[in-house]
């Protein structure tokens, strides 16, 4: 009896006492991830989408708040003028969150293009989704009123062979940005006529 | 004690160096060493979660109740293993993207799980230091000596610096994983002749 309380002190006290430290770690380091998700995760990825845009996106960016999220939208102009915006969606995939960035025209809503971000996948099968852009180009000029969902579960999508749950993550991604961005579009639009004037 | 701190501490770096002399932990050694700096970056990360672990274990080691140890063992390594990663996340993010999720499978490797069961539940803090140190900058040597192979013949550069003349043609089968147990085979076998004389 008094083997079975101590085992059960000891790891009870050892695990709180890690939670605790890895809490006040995450809490430390938490702005500085933030920036370096944005740095080398999220900014080459909205370069991809909007590749000819006059200004820079990562400057000019905005956020909203739905159902206690915070989101960041980023603006491409052209000529000054509000034409995009890329916003992030995440589906569950094989391995843990695929993060998709999907840049979408404000003026036709339509996707312009997507790009796989963060991912866990399989290296070789999952990874493909980032690695090749075929199967992520399948994206680039859907209208907002199509399906996002492979054609087996009737969609747009092909699905890459021997990854079926990664591409299905993706597209769970990218109609998480859909739902999301018909949901705030008066919110958008009235933030990019800001930007414009 | 100064002496057999050293003495502990030596014997990581030759007699019982892990990859070569124990051969364990052989999934990042063959995973990771495509390039030198990926693999000392993750010899780096797993000696501090071996010295982290093997302190702390060798401290509650009169503590810790024998029949729960292992289950002790984990929540302290995987702890370290997470402060690393987030450390990493937030310090060198590039390299955390190409290490991928080698750094959160160092919970699992037989090194650091390995040293605490047979060193560190034995032995006073201070020596369970200086073994997690040696063991520690073992594993990055080996990693560092098996990357620089690799990429030189891989991929024809150390370091990302070019090494031959512009007429060279990469040997790509080392940077890939066949080339990995290839060229561990060799640098054991290599060791093995030094070691007889």
């Amino acid at each position: 009896m008094r083997e079975m309380i101590s085992m059960v002190v000891v790891l009870t006290v050892l695990s709180a006492f890690s939670g605790g430290m890895l809490a006040a770690v995450r809490t430390g380091t938490q702005d500085k991830i933030e920036n370096q998700v944005l740095k080398f995760q999220k900014a080459p990825a909205i370069k991809k989408i909007l590749s000819n845009v006059s200004n820079d996106p990562l400057q000019d960016r905005f956020k909203l708040t739905d159902n206690d999220q915070e989101i960041t939208f980023f603006v491409g102009k052209v000529d000054n003028k509000p034409q995009a915006v890329v916003l992030e969606g995440k589906g569950k995939g094989y391995g843990g969150d695929v993060g998709l960035m999907v840049g979408i025209d404000i003026e036709t809503d339509a996707v312009i293009g997507v790009w796989v971000t963060t991912h866990s996948e399989t290296p070789g099968l999952g990874s493909r989704a980032k690695d090749n852009p075929d199967f992520v180009s399948q994206f680039s000029g859907l209208g907002l009123d199509k399906v996002f969902a492979v054609k087996n579960d009737g969609g747009e999508i092909d699905a890459m062979s021997g990854a079926t749950i990664t591409s299905k993550a993706v597209c769970m991604a990218a109609k998480q940005v859909q739902e999301l961005y018909l949901r705030l579009k008066p919110e958008i639009q009235k933030q990019t006529q800001q930007m414009a004037n | 004690m100064a002496q057999s701190m050293v003495k502990e501490f030596t014997k990581g770096l030759w007699a019982e160096i892990p990859p070569f002399r124990l051969v364990l932990g052989l999934c990042p050694v063959l995973a990771v060493t495509k390039s030198v700096e990926n693999g000392i970056g993750m010899g780096i990360a797993t000696t501090f979660v071996l010295v982290c672990s093997n302190f702390l274990v060798s401290l509650l080691r009169n503590i810790i109740p024998t029949k729960v140890r292992i289950a002790c063992f984990i929540v302290i390594i995987a702890t370290f293993v997470t402060v690393v990663e987030l450390m990493m996340q937030a310090y060198t993010y590039p390299l955390f993207l190409k290490l991928g999720i080698f750094i959160p499978l160092i919970v699992v490797n037989c090194i650091v799980l390995g040293r605490a069961e047979a060193f560190a539940f034995k032995n006073a803090p201070h020596l369970a230091i200086a073994d997690g140190l040696g063991m520690g900058i073992g594993f990055t040597l080996s990693l560092g000596a098996l990357g620089a192979v690799r990429e030189c013949l891989g991929s024809g550069t150390i370091l990302g610096n070019a090494v031959f003349g512009p007429g060279f043609q990469p040997f790509t089968f080392m940077v890939e994983a066949p080339g990995a147990f290839v060229c561990l085979g060799l640098m054991l076998c290599l060791m093995n002749l030094i070691g007889k004389k």
